[in-house]
């Protein structure tokens, strides 16, 4: 990569003198500012949510439940608690079966057959369904086989459903990452393939396929829109205790206080928001870790 | 038990008999399929399969859970009035089901989000594939990344709190309510920024250098080289970029649902209020409606609509993606 870099900017220094026509320098400038622009609306955000929700960020964020008269005290409590069990349910769910699927994709699919092709093409597609969509499936589902759909696991249902072409994509990377010698050495040891595969090549991409799915877990946290239809959004004042319990989960808590018009519920909701943001960075700094300490280079 | 075990003994776990040895470097899966593995990892196999065909079935199963509900709405609302019809009202006494409204709705939020996202997102783009320093790029590539990795829900709370009063109100004397178009597809144009860039990027990363060496040798300087070499051979991806984000803006739900409104409205100009497919889905969605009734298929009819629209600009995306690939 340093290399490639190199080369690449090596003749553009000698070509110094065109670049300071008045022309280039204007596109220059266009260009810095088209990347402040991005800045800037990160660090507004950050900090426009900060000014608002900071007086609010005490314990009875942490340790209260939620209310519709008294916005001052109320708490995120039930919101975290059903988070919490909605993504543990769905790190269950996906990162088993999408693992599985990018072995088989990556370490035994023939991509010339007509059925290979078919999975590729349609990962792809599924990866950029949008999110509601995955909810009125998994609501249409539940409903056409009777089960109730206002519960912990539907809403875990559609959220793995949502990542898993993500952690399929992440594990596939990750096998490919694992230098081909290493499957040969052990199937030159005797091994079957798929003891290759469980022994040498998946314990290799392990930290990338951990750092992906990590990724994928705190984007599934973040979202609301699928678990609007799945009973996200009722008024929950207790714990979730159980897979067939009613819940709901931070972002759509934030949602139903960022429509309420009071302040102290805009208060309490960039409160939240700075909660949850802190969550995600949490989950993305291990992830980070991971990839930085465990990440065999080859 | 694998017959070749039982025929050959010990020795086919050294030499696996009747295999071409040169075969595996010719197609490693390939050769890895042609041995028969021991029953339980037949068993193994199959979950493997399975996993990757589950995949396939949540396809199958998207279209269906939406088209049976979709295709009873269609039995009670012609699909002339469904979608050529210009007045939205689902749940009044005076019940009319023009779906126009919503896309429209649709259509304004995205495409301002587009006007947003298509020069921020590609001058960002052309500065770190062209023109970044490694330093720099090291910086830049992680703001891109947590600017992508920020929930929608707290996109929608910046701009019905922060874009609508302070920027557009008190900052450009825009004159919006609470609700508009215009923040929405501001905020919605923010979020698909890194999408732009990044797929952009990419693209242009993979030019190869010997045209912007020729470029350089034939005495252009850094930006005609960019302008005239590198856009050019990349505009394939650059365009599947705008398409994807295109793609994402019209299926994203909780920034219209906050800050566009609720309103059903044929929308003429982008300061008035509108409401999208998704912001429809997502407000009926959270009320009671009892499946079967006409409200809950309605619901499914506006889905099924958004799954195919978005379906078909994923579609448009990957074939300009693979035509990229006979240029090099």
């Amino acid at each position: 990569m340093a290399s490639l870099g190199a080369i690449a900017t090596a003749p553009l220094k000698a070509k110094r003198e065109g670049d300071k026509s008045a022309k280039s320098i204007v596109f220059m400038g266009v260009l810095w500012f088209t990347i402040f622009f991005s800045v800037l609306c990160l660090g507004t955000l950050l900090v426009n949510a900060f000014f608002d929700g900071w007086t609010r960020l005490d314990g009875n964020l942490i340790t209260r439940y939620s209310s519709t008269v008294l916005p001052e005290t109320a708490g995120a409590r039930a919101a975290i608690l059903g988070s919490a069990l909605v993504i543990v349910m769905t790190a269950v769910l996906a990162i088993p079966l999408g693992v599985a699927a990018g072995v088989y994709l990556e370490e035994f699919a023939d991509p010339r057959r007509w059925y290979n092709k078919i999975i590729e093409v349609n990962l792809t597609n599924l990866a950029a369904v949008p999110a509601i969509v995955y909810g009125m499936l998994t609501a249409g589902v539940a409903l056409s086989i009777g089960l109730p759909r206002r519960v912990v696991l539907a809403g875990a249902i559609a959220l793995a459903l949502l990542i898993l072409p993500v952690i399929i994509i992440t594990t596939r990377e990750a096998m490919r990452a694992v230098p081909r010698e290493i499957r040969e050495g052990s199937l030159a040891l005797g091994a079957t393939p798929l003891q290759t595969v469980w022994r040498q090549t998946l314990p290799s991409a392990v930290p990338g396929i951990a750092t992906g799915s990590i990724i994928a877990l705190s984007r599934a946290l973040g979202e609301a829109a699928p678990l609007l239809l799945l009973g996200g959004l009722v008024f929950v004042s207790y714990d979730p205790n159980g897979l067939f319990s009613g819940y709901t989960v931070l972002p759509i808590q934030i949602y139903d206080w960022v429509k309420e018009p009071q302040l102290a519920f805009q208060q309490v909701a960039s409160a939240a928001i700075i909660l949850m943001l802190g969550l995600l960075l949490l989950m993305n700094a291990v992830a980070i870790v991971i990839r930085n300490r465990y990440q065999k280079r080859w | 038990m694998s017959s070749t075990i039982a025929t050959e003994g010990s020795s086919s776990q050294t030499t696996p008999q009747g295999v071409d040895p040169d075969s595996y470097n010719k197609d490693p899966a390939g050769f890895l399929r042609q041995r028969r593995g021991r029953y339980g990892e037949r068993v193994a196999m199959v979950a493997l399969v399975g996993s990757a065909g589950l995949s396939v079935l949540v396809t199958i199963g998207i279209f269906f859970a939406l088209l049976v509900p979709s295709l009873e709405f269609l039995r009670e609302i012609s699909i002339r009035e469904f979608l050529t019809g210009d007045r939205w009202a689902p749940t009044f006494a005076d019940a009319s089901f023009g779906v126009l409204p919503l896309v429209t709705g649709t259509m304004w939020t995205t495409v301002i989000g587009l006007l947003i996202a298509i020069p921020f997102g590609l001058g960002a783009a052309i500065y770190l594939a062209e023109y970044a320093p490694e330093r720099v790029r090291r910086f830049l590539k992680p703001v891109l990344e947590v600017l992508a990795g920020i929930p929608s829900v707290v996109y929608g709370y910046f701009a019905l709190y922060f874009v609508a009063p302070t920027v557009l109100n008190d900052l450009l004397s825009v004159e919006v309510g609470t609700f508009s178009v215009l923040a929405a597809g501001l905020v919605l144009g923010i979020m698909i920024i890194p999408t732009v860039a990044s797929l952009s990027e990419d693209a242009m990363s993979a030019v190869p250098q010997s045209l912007r060496q020729a470029s350089f040798a034939l005495g252009a300087n850094r930006m005609r080289t960019t302008l005239r070499v590198v856009f050019p051979a990349a505009v394939s991806g650059i365009t599947a970029s705008i398409v994807l984000a295109a793609s994402r803006a019209v299926g994203e739900t909780m920034i219209v649902a906050l800050a566009a409104g609720t309103q059903a409205q044929v929308v003429s100009s982008p300061t008035e209020p509108g409401q999208t497919m998704t912001g429809f889905i997502a407000q009926t969605a959270t009320g009671e409606s009892s499946p079967g009734s006409l409200t809950y298929n309605t619901l499914f009819a506006v889905g099924l609509l958004l799954f195919v629209v978005t379906l078909l600009m994923n579609v448009v995306a990957g074939s300009i993606v693979r035509r990229i690939r006979e240029v090099y």
